[in-house]
Formats: structure tokens, sequence, C-alpha cells
């Protein structure tokens, strides 16, 4: 037990120096950056500029300015965006994280799930028919670009079939369908991939044998004694799946008009507002190391090989 | 008791007595025969290649794009750059198809419409894929941007080898102090997400082909370089790496001439996979703008443009999506294959 | 003997594979008694887990029963459905496998697969199945047996876990007992009581036991009837006096020559030379000819049957045919009877 504590705390400081690396990263890269942060730049004056610097703290120099923006950022305060309306980043985002995570979570329930039932089904089935429409399935949605994807659901379910708001947010859950359908296909296929091999590895083990052996019926060991077996590795997978998320929202709200991160980033890349996407930057690895993290702690919880100790940390 | 089995009496009468003596040594018996000569590695692996129908099909046709693409560098039907107004905005045509949408014809109010007459298009003047609203040919922009991402992948599969490899074999390698040190940096780089150094390096460089190559060298090799090491540690200890230790053999060598040409399996799998995330990565960054840069087409910012008249131009959208998903869904499949064939413990 | 609860008519069971048909098992008979245990011997590949695993119908995917007959309570297991099966499986035939570190589920405590097969069959509540556990792991010895069914297997040892197997097989008192190399996997100390164990529970439940191993040394003291398997066939069948101080097959001469004694020199531990038949293309004639020193011309063309030496010893050798040359006992085998006898004395006089 102590042995998976330590292995945590270890983490864990690994992921505040990842973070303090990320930051400093940003901050020094967002400095060095060409072109200027200001929309109008062509019709400033001198003067107008060096108000506006000072109003910003863009003359102080690099070291005072890294603390300032340092210790800003452990408050969650990543100042002011040049770009859009003089709002305190925070705010902005704070608006947008909502429909982001929304989306993010119903994506990877939805995705995972499908994923799992259907993985699960090709390794029971292996080497079935059943088993090469699975595999076809997750090799399109593994293959066709997520951007893609959202761009036929949107012109087959939205413009012809009219069952679903175009790119609108204000219609509620039936707003979030197509976007989380396009989101999901990418966790779908992933997982169903990975189930499909853990659980043709799980069913071809000795402790499934014996539990055939045992009289019980194919469908029954395949759930009390297989798919748990099969989910556990599953876990693992999920770091690199939110990270598919992340990516896949950036083109995805764009398609649908959703008023989320991914949306937001877009345009401070487009229009150089270097405040909104350092914040943006930030918020996206602090996200990924804690679900890595996460993901080593519910490892520990699941896996009584680790939890009950003798494991291998 | 009674066994279901031969009682002494009805043995075979017709064996003659002189069978009966010991077997003389010139005897041989017809099944010690040598066995089946083992195959190698590679040719096992080609064989079971073989028999995987979706990968040998997805393979021709990677060679068959491959061969269009490089042809195109100096037979493009026309330049895919090139503005010709008054050819705007053209739907396919295609000689001797006459099917609506590739007969030169679209619909206007719901009716079917030839537009290369409207404009006067001459008569042996064909797009295959229609023009864009620049009257540029469509076809041809989309071989473009199939080369970008050829090229990208070209690129991907070389940082993967280059840096991906050395990075995981030295530090399987060396072992010790070196390995932990180069595990906790790779730890940490694999904590920032691909995307965010992607932007980070796309806001800094400016964008186009060079930066995204570069942007994925950074990033693309990392699990390259975890796969090479975890095979590494588990060769190193391996008899032939040991017997080549007490013959004297330097560090590099057995590294390079032992150990490297034991992971080459391995590797070919892990660039497969490593290949289409980046033609992914480049059309996603191109799609939302910050990849390639206008006139240049890939086929990202291809399905950008035809995204935004998808509902009145469709080919625009159509050609460079289906394009995409070939390239991606082809490579995925010999990927898989692939591993298959190299990785058999995976399949029966 | 005691009136027979198994019986096995002339099996053939056959693997599809890459290079081709696998022919692993070819026209096996045999009986299993009440209450006795039949110990089947062979080198690797020779049949025995084929043999197991074709009575419990547990054959993976690619094999097929060919032909032969597996008669159980009078039917035919062999014509029974998927479900049939599964009501005698884990209830009337019960089996456990070679390694213990990978038979239980890592995932679940030990108390509930324990448990599993007594809710499935006997259908009792979890609360009473538990109780049914709990006396399992009192009669194969595992220690603290209330506080132990809430672990997980990672927190047993090899020896303890396949006790929890062989509780797990008992669950539901079956009347045959199939153990597939039991021991093997387990060191020596360990493989004794692991014996030792399986004996005392015979006793005391009564069931028949069909005993996998390639060790004949094990044999000596377990079992009542010895089956010599060799090239997908029972080469030899007798009782354990008769394999041991009689033996006809030239097969069992050289198993019995590579039991390793205690006097015996880690140099000169015998092995039988050559390889084993091929079965994909198994030979014509007797199928361990080409590896027997007293192979007779008549060996490469027929094959030979099985010849009676006694009411229930049969082997199947042409040296066995009264046209054959007289051949006696190699010296060496001789030489050990004193020590095979000694082995099973001391394994009495330990049991008392
Ligand atoms: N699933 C399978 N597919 C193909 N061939 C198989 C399969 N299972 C067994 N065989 C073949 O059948 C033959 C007999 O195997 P079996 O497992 O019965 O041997 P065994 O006597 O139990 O040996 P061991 O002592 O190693 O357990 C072997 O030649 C083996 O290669
Ligand atoms: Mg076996």
């Amino acid at each position: 037990m102590s042995g998976f504590f330590r292995f945590i705390l270890k983490r864990i400081v690994y992921m505040l120096i990842t973070l303090l690396l990320i930051s400093s990263c940003t901050f020094l890269l967002m400095n060095f950056l060409p072109g200027s942060p200001y929309g109008n730049e062509e019709k400033l004056t001198n003067k107008q500029r060096e108000v506006m610097n000072e109003r910003y703290g863009l003359n102080k120099p690099l070291g005072e300015r890294y603390i300032i923006y340092m210790s800003g950022m452990l408050k969650g305060d990543f100042g002011i965006s040049l770009q859009f309306g003089d709002q305190p980043v925070r705010s902005i985002l704070s608006k947008r994280i909502g429909p982001s995570l929304q989306l993010g979570i119903q994506a990877m329930i939805l995705g995972t799930s499908v994923g799992i039932i259907l993985g699960m089904i090709a390794a029971m089935f292996q080497n079935s028919f059943i088993d090469a429409i699975v595999s076809l399935i997750a090799i399109i949605g593994r293959s066709v670009p997520n951007f893609v994807f959202a761009v036929l659901l949107q012109l087959l379910f939205a413009v012809y079939l009219k069952l679903f708001p175009i790119a609108l947010w204000d219609k509620g859950f039936l707003s979030t369908v197509l976007p989380t359908v396009a989101l999901s296909v990418s966790p779908m296929a992933d997982s169903a991939r990975f189930i499909r091999t853990e659980m043709i590895e799980v069913l071809n083990s000795d402790y499934i044998e014996l539990a055939r052996a045992k009289g019980m019926s194919e469908w029954r060991v395949a759930f009390k004694h297989g798919l748990r077996n099969a989910l556990i590795p599953l876990i693992t997978i999920l770091g690199p799946m939110s990270v598919s998320l992340m990516t896949g929202s950036l083109v995805v709200e764009n398609i649908f008009a959703i008023p989320g991160i991914g949306e937001q980033f877009v345009k401070s890349i487009m229009t150089n507002d270097y405040s909104t996407i350092m914040a943006v930057t930030m918020l996206y690895s602090t996200m990924l190391v804690t679900i890595i993290l996460f993901v080593d702690i519910l490892y520990g919880i699941v896996d009584p090989r680790i939890r009950v100790g003798g494991g291998e940390y | 008791m009674d066994e279901p089995i031969n009682e002494n009496k009805n043995l075979s009468p017709k064996i003659p007595s002189s069978y009966f003596t010991p077997l003389d040594d010139t005897h041989h018996f017809d099944n010690e025969r040598i066995a089946a000569p083992s195959l190698s590695f590679y040719q096992d692996a080609w064989r079971r290649l073989k028999k995987n129908k979706a990968a040998v099909a997805s393979m021709i046709i990677l060679l068959l794009i491959i061969l269009v693409e490089v042809l195109s560098i100096w037979y493009s039907p026309y330049d895919p750059n090139l503005q010709n107004v008054p050819h705007a905005n053209l739907p396919p045509r295609i000689p001797h198809v006459n099917i609506n949408g590739f007969n030169g014809k679209a619909k206007i109010s719901g009716v079917w419409v030839d537009k290369y007459e409207l404009v006067h298009v001459p008569k042996d003047l064909n797009y295959y894929f229609g023009t864009d609203a620049f009257g540029r040919d469509l076809l041809s922009r989309v071989l473009a941007g199939t080369r970008v991402s050829l090229l990208i992948a070209l690129a991907a599969a070389f940082f993967d080898l280059i840096i991906g490899i050395t990075y995981g074999l030295v530090s399987g390698w060396k072992g010790g102090s070196v390995d932990t040190i180069m595990q906790r940096i790779l730890e940490i780089i694999s904590g920032i997400p691909t995307l965010v150094v992607v932007i980070l390096m796309l806001l800094f460089i400016r964008p186009g082909v060079t930066s995204i190559i570069i942007a994925l060298g950074l990033t693309g090799w990392i699990t390259m370089a975890r796969v090479v090491r975890a095979e590494t540690l588990k060769l190193k200890n391996q008899e032939f790496v040991l017997a080549a230790r007490t013959l004297g053999e330097s560090s590099l060598n057995i590294a390079v001439g032992h150990i490297l040409p034991n992971l080459s399996g391995i590797i070919i799998i892990q660039t497969m996979f490593t290949i289409p995330s980046a033609i992914f990565f480049e059309a996603f960054l191109s799609f939302i703008g910050i990849g390639m840069r206008a006139p240049n087409a890939s086929l990202g910012t291809l399905l950008n443009e035809g995204y935004k008249t998808f509902r009145f131009l469709p080919h625009l959208m159509w050609f460079p999506a289906v394009a995409i998903c070939v390239i991606m869904i082809t490579f995925n499949l010999l990927a898989d294959g692939l591993r298959d064939a190299f990785d058999p413990k995976m399949k029966d | 003997m005691g009136e027979k609860i198994l019986e096995i008519n002339d099996l053939h069971v056959s693997f599809q594979t890459f290079a081709g048909r696998v022919q692993a098992v070819r026209g096996v008979s045999l009986t299993l008694n009440k209450g006795e245990t039949l110990a089947l011997v062979g080198e690797s590949g020779s049949g025995k887990s084929v043999t197991c695993r074709s009575i419990m119908r547990l054959l993976s995917k690619n094999a097929s029963i060919d032909s032969g007959k597996i008669i159980f309570n009078g039917e035919d297991l062999l014509s029974k459905t998927d479900k049939e099966m599964q009501h005698i499986r884990g209830k009337d035939i019960a089996m456990v496998f070679q390694d213990p570190m990978t038979s239980l589920n890592p995932t679940m405590t030990v108390g509930k697969q324990v448990a599993e097969p007594i809710i499935l069959h006997q259908k009792l509540s979890k609360s009473e199945a538990m109780k049914k556990a709990l006396e399992l792991f009192r009669l194969v010895d595992i220690p603290e047996p209330e506080k132990r069914l809430k672990y997980y297997p990672h927190q047993f040892s090899g020896g303890q876990r396949q006790r929890i197997v062989i509780a797990i097989a008992l669950a539901c008192n079956p009347k045959i007992l199939i153990a597939d190399e039991p021991t093997t996997a387990l060191d020596v100390t360990i493989k004794a009581e692991i014996l030792d164990l399986m004996k005392s529970i015979q006793k005391k439940v009564s069931t028949s036991i069909i005993f996998v191993t390639h060790d004949l040394g094990v044999v000596a003291n377990i079992a009542n009837r010895v089956a010599v398997m060799y090239g997908g066939k029972i080469v030899e069948i007798g009782t354990v006096d008769e394999i041991f101080y009689n033996p006809k097959h030239p097969y069992t001469w050289g198993l019995l020559r590579s039991v390793p004694t205690l006097d015996d020199r880690e140099d000169s531990l015998y092995a039988i030379p050559g390889s084993p038949p091929d079965l994909l293309d198994p030979p014509k004639g007797d199928v361990f000819a080409q590896r027997n020193q007293y192979a007779l011309n008549v060996d490469a063309y027929y094959e030979p049957p099985m010849f009676k030496v006694s009411q229930t010893h049969y082997a199947s050798t042409w040296l066995l045919d009264p046209r054959a040359p007289k051949i006696k006992i190699p010296q060496s085998i001789a030489a050990r009877w004193q020590y095979f006898k000694s082995k099973k004395q001391s394994f009495k006089d330990k049991r008392g």
C-alpha cells in the first residue's frame, strides 16, 4: 500500500514539474512571438502604443513579468484578453468551459460504452462476420478525420433530414447530439479495438478455461470473468482518448458553432490573443496531467493486485 | 472387465513370420524426413501479410497513390494554384460519363443545368473533379494536397526512425542512471498535449509544411522511443547478446548489429502507426486554419474551403474528403496487417 | 475392480492448423472404474491433455472430434448439446489444470470463485455457498480459512492456489476428477504436499480420478492403474504393479528408465533418444518404431494390435506376438524395482 502511495506521490511531483515547464515555455514563446497583440497595429501611433503597453504591463522587464504571470496563474488569473473587449481571460473561459466539458463527457461515455460492447461482441465471435463488421467500424472510426465526420453528420441529419439544429447552441440537449456523436467516434473506435484485443487474450487465459470447466455458459464466463479483466487495462488509454477529444473539440466546436473552449482557442490563435492562448494551453496541459494521474490512481483502485499490496509498485 | 481391445487370438495371420526379425540398420522409415525448412523472420511475416487481403489491397492502393503522386510532380493536369475566374465553381465533367454531377451539370434551383455551356467552356476541356471559386482545377489541387500528406508521412516516419529509435536504444541499452534521466524527460514531455506543442510552434514559426514537420519532429517520436526502449531492455539479457559481449564486441556494435535487427518488426509496426496520425494532424491544423497557408493546397485546406460551400458545391468537399479517408484507411489497414504479420501472437 | 464410470471408445481428435491437420488423438480407448485413480502418462505432446479436454468437451475452436464415443452414465458425452454439457461440467466431471498461478481469476476473491460452481449447480444462496466454500477450504488445508476466503489469488503461494483450484473442482462432489499435471508447475516439496492432499481427498470423497503426468515417479504412489500414451495412442495399460514390475512395451521401459532415483547422479539421467512422431503425418506401422532399439521389421508396415497380457494388462507392441523374438526386460529397469518398492513403502509409512 505504501508503495502505491509513494508511486502516486512521485507522479504528482512529475506532474508539477511538467506544468512548471510548460507554463515557462509558453510564457517565453509568447514573449518572442512575431506579430503584435493589438488588432489594429497599423493605425496606432507610438504614443498610443506606449499607453497600451503601460496598461497591459508589457513595458516591464521580462523577469518581473514572469513573476507576475506565474503568481497570477496560481490564483487562476491569466490577465486580460487584448482582443475580446478587454475582458479578463478567466471570465471569457469560465463561461465556455461548461459546453466543452458537457460535450467531452457525453462523448467519452457514449464512445467507450458503444466501443466496449462492440469490442466484446467481436471478441466472442472472433473471425466471424460480426467480427469483420466491428473491425470495419473500428477502422473507419480510426481513419475518417473527426472534422470530416462532423461535416457529414451535419449535412445528413441537420441539413437534409432536419432532425437536429444545424449550428445552434440554444436547443438544449438536442444541440449536443450531433457534436457528441462526432466526437465520440474516435474513443468508440479506440475502445472497441482495445477491448477486442484484450478480451481475446483474456478469453484464452487459464482462469477462463477453469470458469468454463465449472460449467458456466460462454456468455456468463465472458461477463463475469472476462469483461472485468478486459476493462481494467482500458483505463490506461483514457489519457490518450481524452487528448484526442480535446483535439477533436477544436474542430467540432467550430463546425457546430458551440461556444466552448475549443472554438475560443481557434479564434484566439487566429487573432494573436496571447493571454487567452496561454490560458488555454495551461488549461489543456493541466487537464491532461490530471487525467494521467487520475488514471494511475484509478488503476490502483480497481486492480486488486495493486490495491491489496503485493503489486509491482 | 472387458476392455474394448483386440484379443491375442485375432492377430493378423497374413503377416509373414519373416517380418518378426529385428529391424536391420539399413531400413529407413519414410517418416524420417527432414522437417520443412524454417522460414526466416521476414519470409514468415511476409507469408502472413499476404494472407491478409485487406492489408495487401491497401498496400497496392498506397503504392498506386504514391506512383500517381510522384508522376503528378511533372504531369499535373493543371497548375494547382492557377486561377481562371471565368471557369469558377464548375462541377466535375468526365468524358463519356453521363451521370448528373459528373457530366458538367449542376442543380440550380432544382433544375440540372450544364454549367460548362453557361460559361462557354470548350468541348474538349474537362475538369474531372470540377473547379473551385477561383477556377482552379480541383483534381490538380487534390493531387497537390495528397502530395503534402505523403510528404508529412515521410517526415514523420523519418523522425520516428532517427530520433525515436536512437533515444529508445540509448535509454534501454545504457540503462542505469542514463535510462532513469531519459525516462523522466520522456515522462515530462509526454505530459504536454501534442496539440499544444504544435500550436505553440506554429505561432512561433511561419505556418507551412516546414513548421508542421518541425512540430511533429518535436513530439511524434515519443511512442517509438518507449517501444524501442522496452524491447531493448528485454533483448539486452538474452543469450545472443551476452555471447556477443563475452566475445568482446563493442557496445555500439552490439546495439546496432545485434539489437537493432531484432527490433525491426516493432519498428516497422510503430512507424506505420505514426504515419496516419501525422497525416491527420496536418489535415487537422490546415482545416482549422493554422497549417498550410493559401494559395497552397493541402487536403486540410481543401476540406476547409469545401466545407464552407458544401451545400451548394458539394464536389469541393467530397473529393478531398474521399482522398483523405482513402489514405487514412489504407495506412491504418496496412499498419494493422503488419502488426498481425510481425506479431503473430496477436492472431491465432 | 468395481463398476466402470467412464468409457472412452476409439476416440479420434484432430486440430486444423496453419501447417495442416494435427492428429493429436488417434484411437484412444480406456475405462475408468468407480473410486479408482487412473494415471495417464506419456511424453509431452502425446495427447494426454487433448484426451482429458475431450471428456470435458473443452477443446479449442480449431479442434474436431472425428470419431469415437465417451460414455458416462450410459450416455455419450460427445452427442450432448452445449447446454447439457454445462450441467455435467463442474458438477459430475471436474478438472484441475496445470498452472495454479494462472488458473484463478486475478480480480475476484477466491471465496467467490469457490462458491461459484456451488451456486450454479446446487442452486444454493450466496451465503450458503460461502459456508460450503469454507468447508472446502478446510478440506484442502488452507490456514485461517474464514479470513482467506476474502483474499485475492495473488495473496496466495503457488501450492495454496493449487489447493484452491482443487477445492473448486471438488465443490460439487464430482464423480470424476480430471487432474491435468496438477503438480508439474510446482517445486518438489509442494508437489509432494499436493499429491498427499489428492490421495487423502480421494479417501474422503471417493471420486474417480484421472491423473495426468509425464513423470512415472509420481504415479507409483497415487494411481491404481496406469495408461501409457505415445503419439496419440495408448500403448500400454495395466495396474501400477503390472506397469512397474512387468512392463511389456519398450516405450514404457524407456519411461521407467528415465525416472530419476536417489542414487542417480545428475549426468546419468536417462532420456529416450529421438523425438516424438510428427502428428501432422503420423508414421505407418508402429508409431514408436523409429525410437525403438528393439524394433522389428514388421513395425515398419503394420500397426500392432493391443495384445492381452493379463485380465487387466494390455500392450501394443509386436514384441508380444508369438512369432517375435523373446526379449528380456532391460537389466537397468529390474535394478530399479527395489527403489520403486521403497518409494511406495515410504509413502505408506508417512501416511501412517
Ligand atoms: N489447440 C491446438 N491446436 C493445434 N494443435 C494442438 C492444439 N492442442 C494440442 N495440439 C497438439 O496435439 C498434440 C497433443 O497435445 P496435448 O496437449 O494433448 O499433449 P500432452 O500430452 O498434454 O503434452 P504435455 O505434457 O506437454 O501437456 C500436440 O502435438 C499438440 O501440438
Ligand atoms: Mg498437457
